[in-house]
């Protein structure tokens, strides 16, 4: 059944993804090519037609080995995650899969947390981080948490503190850092409160509600702005403010990257050209 | 070399003597049950290891290496039978092995002393703590008897000493924790949950407790075969039936239907993975195993 829904696109992609899938199509994190192929022809409505994203430096994101993507996070529910993992799916010359490191509370959740490990996207904890890492994978890695998708809309933009155990492990891994935007994504579901109540109920964070109530992100086009890689030195057993130092660097990476992304949201937005923006940063 | 077995007469230890016999090692055992017709060369001495007559047979044999798997699951002891027999018949043998002169232990454990929790790593290495002393009370006795089997390691530095986990076996004897849980008319899963079980075949087990022997390795170690698959792939894999459902009725339906009775801390076993990290038994001894996942659910669907 599942091959007959999987578009045609996704499947040609899946079949060059470089993963060490078995006889029964799964690799050894427990990933399903099955699942995978179901997830980004879903993903694949909501990147080409809803969101219509667009997707910038790509060609900074390798085609083999490891890469830590570290990206601002919003819009109440994470739909940049899965728009982030589409476009390293669908825009790269090789497709790629990133692996989200996902809040632990969904692991509980019947359905979604098995969804979750089959498509790669494992709880966030730093044993799966290094472990994904020194396997030559891609680690989709949002430092603001939780604080950064609860934003409400009158903070959109703005990135919240950064949590420090990812430069510790892109350390220790040696891994690349790919600072990313994702722009869009706060004005597609606009928060402007929070259902406490809600929350607590089904076990979350925050209950984003927007002005229509039903927190469903809208149509509305967004952006994937991918920046240029940072190399850090280091062990990762440095002192707080040297790795302090080197977020805030990340940091003021991916704040150029958004100040960009959303000039060039508001040219898109107004129906006018990108060229008159000037350098990338 | 002489190699002691307790347990002996279990399917797996069975197998691991035959395997040591034919690659000419000297091989006894001892044993509560009897072994009716042992192969030639195989000593079986009809003893609890907890008891004088035990004691007789280490002073009398005086074996190089013990391999202990005299241990016995939830399916097949009450409470105080598994702590007696696990923790108490561990504790007395390591004593043996230190005082009657051998030269390597080995404690054949298993991978789910882990535990299995939704925020627990995939992969757990050896120095991953026993999760499953809190999580499945039911295997506390086989934690304890795994942590004792390991303060050898600095109590008598002298007695090389092998703690293993070993995951799940599986194939053609259909014996073990996960044979009797697949063995059922139908298998029980959670609703919405699809966890990956680690499996590697009966043979590929017997083998790593030889190459561990023949290595001499000291410390604890994780025993993996082929990577996991979720467990709607091995019920397939197996042919086996599967009957899905809520956690919240599950309780009232273990051990009816057709299905295996399972106590309340197994549950998050059949919802979570218990995945190990072999690699550090791997290097130590250069173990491969040989059959895939498709081999070790095929043997046993064929048994």
């Amino acid at each position: 059944m599942s091959k007959k829904v999987i578009s045609r696109d996704v499947a040609e992609r899946l079949s060059r993804l470089n993963l060490p899938f078995d006889a029964y199509g799964m690799d050894p994190y427990g990933i399903s090519r099955a699942h995978l192929g179901l997830f980004f022809t879903f993903l694949e409505v909501f990147y080409k037609h809803y969101f219509r994203v667009r997707c910038f430096g790509i060609e900074n994101v390798p085609r083999t080995g490891r890469a830590m993507l570290v990206s601002n996070h919003s819009g109440g529910i994470p739909t940049d995650g899965g728009m982030l993992l589409a476009s390293l799916f669908f825009e790269g010359e090789q497709p790629r899969l990133a692996h989200g490191m996902v809040e632990k509370f969904a692991q509980t959740w019947p359905f979604v947390s098995h969804w979750f490990s089959r498509v790669g996207q494992l709880p966030g904890l730093p044993e799966h981080a290094i472990r994904l890492l020194q396997d030559d994978r891609i680690l989709m890695v949002f430092p603001e948490g939780a604080r950064g998708t609860g934003k409400l809309y009158k903070d959109r933009y703005q990135l919240v503190r950064f949590g420090s155990g990812f430069m510790r492990i892109a350390l220790q891994t040696k891994s690349p850092i790919i600072p990313t935007a994702f722009i869009g994504g706060e004005e597609a579901l606009p928060s402007i409160y929070h259902a406490k109540t809600l929350a607590k109920l089904v076990g979350a964070p925050y209950w984003p509600v927007p002005p229509y109530l039903v927190p469903m992100p809208l149509p509305l086009p967004c952006e994937v702005h991918y920046g240029e890689p940072l190399y850090f030195e280091g062990t990762g057993n440095e002192a707080d403010h040297v790795i302090e130092g080197y977020v805030e660097q990340v940091k003021l990476a991916i704040s150029r990257q958004i100040k960009y992304g959303c000039a060039l949201h508001g040219q898109r937005r107004a129906g006018l050209s990108y060229e008159k923006l000037g350098e990338r940063p | 070399m002489k190699v002691l077995i307790t347990g002996i007469t279990g399917a797996h230890a069975r197998m691991v003597a035959e395997r040591l016999l034919g690659r000419g090692y000297e091989v006894i055992g001892i044993d509560r049950r009897t072994w009716a017709n042992p192969p030639e060369g195989i000593r079986v001495y009809k003893a609890d290891v907890r008891k004088r007559p035990a004691a007789d047979v280490f002073r009398s044999e005086r074996p190089d290496v013990v391999i202990h798997m005299a241990t016995i699951t939830h399916f097949s002891g009450s409470r105080e039978e598994r702590l007696r027999i696990n923790l108490q018949g561990t504790r007395i043998v390591f004593e043996h092995c230190h005082e009657h002169g051998v030269k390597h232990a080995i404690f054949v454990g298993r991978h789910t002393i882990y535990g299995a929790a939704p925020d627990a790593p995939l992969y757990r290495t050896e120095d991953e703590p026993p999760l499953a002393v809190s999580t499945f009370p039911e295997l506390a006795d086989l934690v304890a008897a795994d942590l004792h089997a390991a303060t050898a390691l600095w109590r008598w530095p002298k007695l090389k000493t092998a703690v293993l986990r070993l995951v799940y076996t599986l194939g053609p004897l259909r014996r073990g924790t996960l044979a009797n849980f697949l063995g059922g008319p139908r298998v029980p899963r959670i609703l919405g949950f699809d966890p990956l079980f680690q499996m590697m075949h009966d043979e590929d087990a017997a083998d790593a407790l030889i190459a561990c022997i023949e290595s001499r390795i000291n410390g604890v170690f994780n025993v993996a075969g082929p990577p996991p698959v979720p467990l709607s792939v091995l019920c397939r894999g197996t042919h086996r039936k599967t009957l899905e459902l809520p956690e919240a009725i599950f309780p009232y339906i273990s051990g009816r239907f057709g299905l295996p009775h399972l106590p309340p801390g197994a549950v998050a076993h059949i919802k979570y993975p218990i995945v190990v990290d072999a690699t550090a038994f791997q290097a130590a001894t250069g173990f491969k195993h040989r059959f895939d996942g498709h081999s070790v659910m095929t043997a046993f669907r064929e048994a």
